[in-house]
């Protein structure tokens, strides 16, 4: 069979689990082979609808909270009981996370960010590098497989599932694998619109000049309702909190309009917003890669772009 | 307070990766190299967490002859001491380089180790949890702050749009994430005292999960591209009005 871990919110499963039980179930039906997934804590429904046909339970009540070593526990466990053919998780921060703490405590290696997969004694799949920039085709070897699915590559899909077995276990856990568990959480700063889920990021780089530069890119993401952002460049600069940084290393963003003041388009860059539904760049720089690759581009300086825009904003507002 | 940093020589591509003729590399005869971000966001940490606490701070890194820049870049803001595990320029897996790693840390006794959250390059997403497991040590990924509380440490990493805080106590190994600080610049003295500091080559030898185990490189590949030609709205402020159509279009106005 195939095991997938199947992370949730609150009983929903994450939707990044669902992309990776899509790639999980074509992975079952190719070899012919059952789809079952694990589950820690807590049960959650409509797995059935995902080729799923059995869910192992892990009940322990040192599970109230996320450990992933002890997680690991679980599924090394299911693993010697049920000796599945491949293990699969969402490529997230714990997906990736457990994942790798289950390659070292089998000794196999673990193929993070997977795309496609094709199956065979040894799997032929194709993964990202990069942060998504580079593909890489690849054999992965041993037993079991071990893969995490890239975040947002695959469409969930739904099948039209039978019935979902649920089999509860009590999985051995060490203190070891309890010394990392998270003990405290904060909540996001209220109010504000969060940079990955805004529907404009107004973004600035080294041709904003200055922290002080940023005020317009302000104004304007004010008055679009939307946030700001910056490159790597303006925030190592200090120009911003790392926070606001889009790209590679920072945040990844998809907003209905990206506009890219004063940034030249380094592939780190790119691959933190390509996602957006359209990009504007505004550069002084006809042939910067931001212009080329944009869907939209004003040549000029966004020190006198920015304002005349912002004018011509409020000038419409006030007319109203 | 003892600290193993562990980075890794990257190229630092530009707007387009331009792969070799075989497909199996990027083409870096044009490129500079850099450590990645996480990594040097690893060795400020390591380096603050020394000024205030005393110690030494070991930098490491697994790769080929040239990766001994880095190295330097390191030692050239605060490192005190550098371990160069050579290879011949061949990539290795992530258990490879996690198993030639485990044996020199073994070999002396560290209170924390640091590695970037996921190679830049290879984003393998595994090799400091393979060190920790090795170790017997406990292990926080995604690392955003540091605090340390005599023998325990404080680690915090995001979760949701807030924070997810996590309690170890020492010696642990953090994967860490750029954005748990702003790191310095080396400083021109900074960098003629990095020329002094020692340096240690070794040859470790190249330990994978062989014929158990592996992940091995077919071919590189670009994604395929959006194929957009851009419109150009016009120059300077004469491209505003044409600028208010299309945030009419799209209805953000
Ligand atoms: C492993 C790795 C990870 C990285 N991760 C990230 C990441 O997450 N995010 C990120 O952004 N970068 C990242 N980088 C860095 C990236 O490679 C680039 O160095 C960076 O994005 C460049 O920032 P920039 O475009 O602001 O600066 P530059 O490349 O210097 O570009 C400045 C642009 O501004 C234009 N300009 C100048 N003045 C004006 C003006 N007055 N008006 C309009 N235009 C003007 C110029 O024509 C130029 O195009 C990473 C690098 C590496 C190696």
């Amino acid at each position: 069979m195939i095991l997938a871990l199947v992370e949730q919110d609150g009983g929903k499963v994450n939707l990044h689990s669902l992309e990776m039980l899509t790639l999980a179930r074509r992975l079952a039906e190719e070899t012919a082979v059952p789809l079952h997934v694990v589950v820690i804590g807590q049960v959650v429904d409509g797995l059935g609808a995902h080729g799923v046909t059995a869910v192992h339970l892990a009940e322990h009540d040192a599970l109230d909270d996320y450990a992933p070593a002890a997680w690991a526990e679980c599924v090394v466990q299911l693993i010697a009981a049920e000796r599945p053919t491949a293990v699969l998780a969402a490529g997230t921060e714990r997906g990736n996370e457990v994942m790798a703490y289950l390659g070292a405590r089998l000794g196999v290696v673990m193929a993070a960010n997977v795309t496609a997969v094709s199956p065979g004694d040894d799997y032929r799949v194709t993964r990202l590098r990069w942060g998504g920039s580079l593909l890489e085709e690849a054999w992965l070897k041993g037993e079991p497989k071990l893969l995490t699915v890239a975040p947002l590559v695959i469409q969930a899909e739904t099948v039209e599932g039978g019935a979902v077995e649920i089999r509860p276990f009590t999985p051995q856990l060490s203190a070891d694998g309890l010394r990392v568990k998270v003990y405290g959480r904060t909540q996001p700063e209220s109010g504000k619109v969060t940079l990955a889920d805004a529907r404009v990021v107004v973004s600035g780089g080294r041709g904003v000049g200055s922290a002080e530069g940023f005020a317009v890119l302000e104004e304007l993401a004010d008055l679009l309702g939307g946030a700001v952002g910056g490159s790597r460049v303006a925030t190592n600069l200090g120009w911003r909190s790392h926070t606001a940084q889009v790209g590679q290393t920072g945040t990844r963003v998809a907003p209905d309009l990206y506009i890219a003041c004063g940034i030249s388009g380094a592939i780190q860059h790119w691959v933190g917003c390509k996602s957006a539904r359209h990009i504007l760049a505004i550069n002084t720089d006809p042939d910067a890669p931001m212009v080329t690759k944009a869907d939209y581009a004003v040549i000029g300086d966004l020190h006198e772009v920015l304002p005349a825009l912002i004018a011509e904003l409020r000038q419409r507002i006030q007319s109203k | 307070m003892n600290i193993l940093v562990c980075i890794k020589r990257v190229p630092a591509t530009g707007a387009r990766i331009t792969l070799t003729a075989d497909e199996r590399g990027i083409d870096t005869r044009n490129l500079g190299f850099t450590i990645s971000p996480h990594e040097e966001c690893a060795v400020e940490e390591a380096v603050r967490l020394v000024e205030q606490f005393g110690g030494s701070v070991t930098v490491l890194t697994l790769g080929p002859a040239e990766a001994a820049e880095q190295l330097r870049d390191a030692l050239a803001v605060g490192a005190d001491r550098a371990i160069h595990l050579l290879t011949d320029g061949a990539e290795w897996d992530p258990l490879a380089t996690a198993n030639a790693i485990i044996e020199a840390a073994r070999a002396e006794s560290f209170d924390l180790l640091l590695f970037g959250n996921e190679a830049a390059d290879t984003g393998d997403y595994q090799v400091g949890i393979r060190v920790a497991v090795a170790l017997g040590l406990p292990c926080v990924t995604g690392v955003k702050g540091v605090e340390v509380r005599g023998e325990t440490v404080i680690a915090r990493r995001d979760f949701g749009g807030g924070w997810e805080m996590y309690q170890v106590p020492l010696p642990a190994v953090f994967t860490v994430k750029e954005g748990l600080n702003l790191p310095r610049y080396p400083s021109v003295p900074g960098r003629l005292r990095a020329k002094k500091k020692p340096l240690e080559q070794r040859e470790p030898a190249r330990q994978g999960g062989g014929a158990t185990s592996s992940l091995e490189m077919i071919r590189l590949a670009t994604p395929p591209e959006q194929g957009k030609t851009v419109q150009i709205l016009g120059q300077g402020v004469t491209a505003v009005p044409r600028i208010v159509e299309i945030l009419h279009e799209l209805r953000l106005v």
